[in-house]
């Protein structure tokens, strides 16, 4: 099979995968479109995810685990563009938080600006500490209070800052979501700058466990600033850019339309919605496709990818490597967040609590290198690919165990025993498919030219 | 008699539970820091790794109890420990074989090893899911407490109590037995000799006929044994659950990190720099500030620096810090 014929043949494959699904009953599949259609808005996502660390690790060789983190920075975006503001929080105590931010911001960037001018010594460290310190708590003195008085506001139902949404009512002003998805990038964007100014300098498995213990600060500021994403009460009802189902069946027009495509209301609707999103995803996923494919054929994207495999002979041809670094890495997980905006959106509520270091940071990791590292369509491919069988991995193995376990009784502890363990399959599953795919082909599906 | 609580209450609430908690983490920094100095890529799969041996000691513990058989006031679990480490030690040299093996023969560079590691973490973790379930399993029995609070208060008439629990103590006894047996192979014997010299420098190694495939066998073995053993610990302290396995993995690398790669003693040193600025900076200090303030002075909220959800803060903070400023780490590790 020649490298021209590969790509596609393999996109066609996964597409068939897709049609199954809606088409057939038959085997693991589920003869659902409705189902199909929502394996197919995740697997969108995952395959923006999936772009945005091929950036760093296929273009410019940066290991970050941290995916995780600027997926849930993006998903914040949503709730903070998107949903109404609550009401009386920003009078109660919302400028006295932003101030006290700033306050704490500011110390910090004392502290670098008197490490960095004072002249060596221990006055210097003397100095440095005593503006953290005393810059750390007068940040706390501030921002406490305005916590305290937003937190108990409502705090049943809002009891945080919420949006900027100018329309009030949940269901209005849907467009605003999908302004907060580039301003999801903008937010891991931001993230990225801090972490890159910091790590990039280090050696790459150094890196690693930088972006490892950011992804996790950043879920733990989700779980616990109730005043910014509600913590663990997760915030629900983020507006959406697609019509409600509800409105769909009530208005008459839609009614008949499905009637004539001989649909009921309500199986019509949801596909409506389903396929709206689809469609919105597929426009990013393209335009972010093609962004990458542009970088990657351009000067800047033969300058990275020499910078990837020499990083000596880049410094050499007087390329600034740690500059190029610090921008792809900020590309990189600008992207992440966007599609972590994006899937917020797709749920329709931001759950702290759910982030998973394996689901959303490793399995991207997964997700790139079956397809194929640095190069753009094996990401998406991969993307697909490997969402596809991270869903279906559970009626794949029930199968398997139905086959195993086919001449014994229903009670069978054995049986029993290898139907519990189905439900377990998944991770295991996914690292088999990784070591073997980093066997036997480490360039993976599609591999760089 | 102010002075004499505060303290108690210090020991109780901060320097006895850090102690042990920094004892698991030099235990779990021990086997990062071997894997990097003799096989020379930081292993993902460590924390996970700890589950596994966790999971084998505890199945094995349940099948003692259901014997009857038993260590008295001591837990079962360290009858059960040499099992569970031996389970362990089968998993990792199968893997070594099936998976490490391939790329050491290659020359891989570390990165690639680094995201094999990360493979391999997914199927350890699926093992132990299929093995034992997600769920929060207690296997600790035997005495609960060598010093409970009642008890102490009754004795010496203070405010606070101190309790010191079994679990804490055994940790301190396994972990120092642990090291000592740990530092006395590195250091006297042939094999732990041969260890060293080929961390230090593998083409001399190589060239004074160290085999290398033995020296790695060894490395696997121990670091099985170490992490068997720091599983259990905590989890005999703590109560086990698989994904806090998962995440412990960042309070260990920063640990070994912190004292330097590849460099045992500074593992457990660094263990327990992370360890006691960790509950230092959750803990609420009100209660000891109570004690030796004056009234006036006495903090009005909880006077703690941080809360609790953001232990992985600190951890992090502090790497990031001698990272910055020290590179190679507190005792000098290798910086490759």
């Amino acid at each position: 099979m020649t490298q021209s014929m590969r790509a596609p043949l393999l996109f066609a494959f996964v597409a068939a995968l897709f049609l199954l699904e809606g088409l057939t009953d038959a085997w693991i599949f589920s003869g659902s479109w409705n189902t199909s259609l929502s394996i197919l808005n995740m697997a969108l996502v995952s395959a923006v995810m999936a772009l945005g660390v091929n950036l760093q690790w296929g273009f410019a060789g940066l290991f970050n685990v941290g995916v995780m983190g600027f997926v849930a920075l993006g998903g914040l975006a949503t709730v903070l563009i998107a949903m109404p503001p609550s009401p009386g929080a920003w009078a109660a105590g919302g400028y006295q938080i932003l101030l006290g931010l700033v306050l704490g911001a500011a110390s910090i960037a004392a502290a670098i600006l008197a490490y960095t001018r004072l002249p060596r010594g221990r006055r210097r460290v003397v100095v440095m500490l005593a503006i953290l310190v005393g810059g750390f708590f007068l940040y706390r003195w501030i921002f406490d209070a305005g916590v305290q008085a937003v937190e108990s506001i409502n705090p049943a139902v809002t009891g945080n800052l919420g949006g900027l949404n100018p329309c009030g009512d949940y269901r209005a002003c849907g467009w605003m979501t999908i302004i907060s998805w580039p301003v999801g990038g903008l937010l891991a964007a931001g993230a990225a700058w801090i972490i890159g100014k910091t790590a990039l300098g280090l050696r790459s498995d150094y890196l690693a466990i930088a972006t490892l213990g950011i992804a996790e600060i950043v879920i733990a500021v989700l779980k616990n600033e109730d005043w910014l994403s509600r913590g663990v009460k997760n915030v629900i009802g983020i507006p959406r850019p697609v019509p409600y189902e509800v409105d769909l069946q009530n208005d008459p027009g839609f009614v008949e339309r499905a009637a004539g495509l001989g649909l009921e209301p309500t199986l019509a609707s949801t596909l409506y919605v389903k396929f709206g999103y689809a469609i919105l995803f597929t426009i990013v996923l393209v335009l972010i496709l093609w962004l990458a494919q542009k970088a990657l054929a351009s000067p800047w994207g033969r300058m990275m990818r020499a910078i990837r495999d020499n990083e000596t002979a880049a410094e050499a041809m007087g390329k600034d490597v740690k500059a190029r670094h610090l921008q792809i890495f900020i590309l990189g997980s600008a992207v992440c967040g966007l599609a972590g905006a994006m899937m917020t959106t797709l749920d329709g509520q931001l759950t702290p609590g759910t982030y998973q270091p394996l689901r959303f940071t490793f399995l991207v990791w997964v997700m790139m290198i079956v397809g194929g590292s640095g190069n753009n369509f094996g990401a998406v491919l991969g993307g697909f690919l490997v969402w596809w069988l991270w869903v279906q991995v559970e009626p794949l193995g029930a199968w398997l165990a139905d086959l195993v376990t086919a001449g014994m009784a229903e009670d069978n502890a054995f049986r029993t025993r290898i139907m519990d363990a189905v439900a377990h399959m998944r991770l295991f599953t996914m690292g088999v498919v990784m070591l073997v795919m980093l066997r036997f082909a480490p360039r993976g599906l599609l591999p760089e030219r | 008699m102010d002075l004499l609580n505060a303290v108690v209450a210090l020991l109780n609430f901060v320097l006895i539970p850090a102690t042990a908690y920094g004892a698991q983490l030099a235990l779990g920094a021990l086997g990062v820091t071997l894997i990097y100095g003799i096989l020379r890529f930081s292993n993902f799969a460590h924390g996970d790794t700890m589950a596994f041996g966790t999971t084998i000691t505890i199945l094995f513990t349940w099948w003692f109890q259901s014997m009857g058989l038993g260590l008295g006031p001591l837990p079962t679990a360290l009858l059960a420990l040499p099992f569970g480490i031996a389970g362990a030690a089968f998993l990792m040299l199968g893997t070594d074989r099936v998976v490490y093996r391939f790329y050491r023969a290659q020359k891989a560079v570390p990165v690639i090893l680094v995201i094999v590691s990360m493979g391999v973490m997914f199927v350890y973790n699926g093992l132990v899911r299929f093995i034992i379930g997600v769920d929060e399993q207690r296997f600790a029995d035997g005495n609960r407490f060598i010093i409970s609070a009642r008890d102490f208060k009754e004795m010496t008439g203070l405010d606070e109590g101190l309790a010191l629990k079994s679990t804490q103590a055994i940790t301190l006894v396994v972990a120092a037995i642990a090291v000592a047996l740990l530092f006395w192979f590195l250091n006297k014997t042939r094999t732990g000799k041969s260890m060293r010299a080929f961390s230090d420098n593998e083409d001399l190694a190589l060239l004074s006929g160290i085999n290398p495939e033995r020296v790695v066998l060894v490395t696997w073995l121990i670091v099985a044994a170490l992490a068997t053993v720091a599983g259990t610990l905590y989890g005999l302290d703590k109560g086990f659950k698989p994904f806090v396995y998962f995440q412990l993995l960042l309070p260990i690398f920063a640990a070994a990190i912190v004292g330097g790669l590849g460099s045992p003693l500074g593992a457990i040193a660094g263990g327990f720099v992370i360890a006691y600025s960790e509950v230092m900076i959750t803990y609420a200090w009100k209660k000891v500030a109570g004690y030796l303030l004056p009234e006036s002075l006495e903090p009005d909220g909880l006077a703690q620096l941080l809360s609790t959800d953001y232990k992985f803060a600190v951890s992090f903070s502090i790497l990031v810090i001698v990272l910055l400023f020290k590179p190679t780490g507190l005792f000098k590790g290798q910086s490759v």
